[in-house]
């Protein structure tokens, strides 16, 4: 049977992911950014994930205005590195699971979530740099994924509840899944930022670190903050951390953090990484 | 419960925050040439076309003249105000080479070293940014 082992979160920021490509995470302005990462590198070496569900936002690559679909999930055997304006990132294909991606798209519907099955997608920054964060520059990822695309841009996103609830649906349909398989749900984006107007370049550590606090345990206040708050307090772009709450559920009733990470700033956003066990 | 139960006042919310444009519906709609004009230059052979002649290229898109024109002058605040949406502006920025930091320093009235070194020493505080009304 398919059971999920942990939880993570982590930033997706293009800035991480350039630096990596371009061999800079050594240089003083991003060493301190990517040092929160290696424990979280050597803890995966030893946990050997056959999938991971990565939960991220599609910005503005594979989806235009044309179609926008609340939550969508990446059926394919493999996504290509999306080219988002200046040549794809240098990193391997990402494979798919199709065989669990079915199974989770199906049991999602029959549990009333409405989700876009997608066959062909390329996947861009959003899902690609926590690839890179977790296992460095490989010839092809240890992991196979199953993407699932939030709409985080065109308003109104989903609630923080109804991600939440997700989670926990995604979490039944991997547990009726028959196949043994080691599975990784992964909650991308955030924390505070702010992309335009002349507000950008807010940064609340204080309110990321307590979202960061309330991860742990078996409270569930996060799941009842409105998108007013993640624009007022996060900046416009905060609101991304909806997409960590899929992870939060699909983990259960209470949670154990191993690992946290919290640094200021790469390029104009806050890092955030977090590791969850499940306690059942 | 975290669902609004009032669209116009969830809708009105967004207009109270300084600084910043909500990409709401009314915004995707006023801009949805000017986003899609934006997402053509994920293709490398229209950032050919489009770095060869960026006016002979935007007559394919139906703009409003005031679009065409804050494309043309890299505006990005005066794009957000006309429909546009960061994540497809990008498309433009990238294709002219720049990072994020650079684009967005551009909107916030600050030169990139005073908005990188605000960035290092730990962003723009929300103090004072929250609200219009409340001045919080």
């Amino acid at each position: 049977m398919a059971r999920i082992t942990a939880g993570l979160t982590t930033s997706h920021i293009p800035a991480l992911g350039a630096a990596i490509d371009l061999g800079k995470t050594a240089e003083p302005y991003w060493a301190p950014a990517f040092a929160g990462y290696e424990w979280t590198r050597a803890w995966q070496a030893g946990q050997k994930p056959d999938v991971v569900i990565l939960v991220y936002n599609d910005h503005a690559s594979a989806f235009d205005m044309k179609v926008i679909p609340t939550f969508a999930i990446g059926c394919a055997d493999a996504f290509q590195p999306a080219d988002e304006g200046w040549g794809p990132r240098p990193v391997p294909m990402v494979e798919g699971h199709p065989d669990l991606a079915w199974h989770i798209a199906q049991s999602l519907i029959l549990d009333e979530f409405d989700m876009t099955i997608i066959n062909e997608m390329d996947v861009d920054h959003g899902l690609t740099v926590p690839l890179s964060l977790m296992f460095g520059q490989p010839e092809a990822w240890p992991v196979k994924v199953v993407p699932i695309a939030v709409n985080v841009v065109t308003y109104p996103p989903p609630s923080g509840n109804r991600c939440w609830a997700l989670g926990e649906a995604i979490a039944r349909a991997v547990a009726s899944f028959p196949d043994d398989l080691n599975v990784q749900v992964w909650g991308t984006g955030g924390m505070s930022h702010q992309l335009q107007g002349p507000r950008a370049g807010l940064i609340n550590a204080a309110w990321d670190n307590r979202f960061m606090d309330r991860l742990e345990g078996d409270t569930q206040e996060l799941r009842h903050i409105p998108h007013i708050e993640y624009l007022r307090e996060t900046g416009s772009e905060g609101i991304e951390m909806v997409m960590w709450l899929v992870m939060r559920g699909a983990l259960g009733r209470a949670t154990r953090m191993l690992h946290r990470h919290y640094h200021v700033p790469a390029s104009n956003t806050a890092v955030g990484h977090v590791v969850l066990e499940p306690i059942p | 419960m975290t669902a609004p139960r009032d669209i116009h006042a969830y809708l009105a919310e967004f207009e109270d925050i300084p600084g910043t444009r909500v990409f709401t519906a009314a915004r995707a709609r006023q801009g949805y040439h000017l986003n899609q004009f934006a997402m053509s230059l994920m293709k490398p052979e229209n950032r050919d076309r489009w770095k060869a002649d960026e006016r002979a290229y935007l007559e394919d898109w139906k703009l409003t003249a005031e679009q065409k024109q804050a494309v043309l002058d890299r505006d990005y605040n005066r794009l957000l105000d006309l429909g546009g949406n960061i994540y497809f502006m990008a498309k433009v920025f990238s294709t002219d080479g720049q990072s994020f930091l650079q684009a967005v320093s551009t909107m916030s009235g600050m030169s990139l070293e005073d908005y990188s070194a605000m960035m290092l020493a730990g962003g723009r505080s929300p103090e004072g940014l929250r609200s219009l009304k409340d001045k919080s």
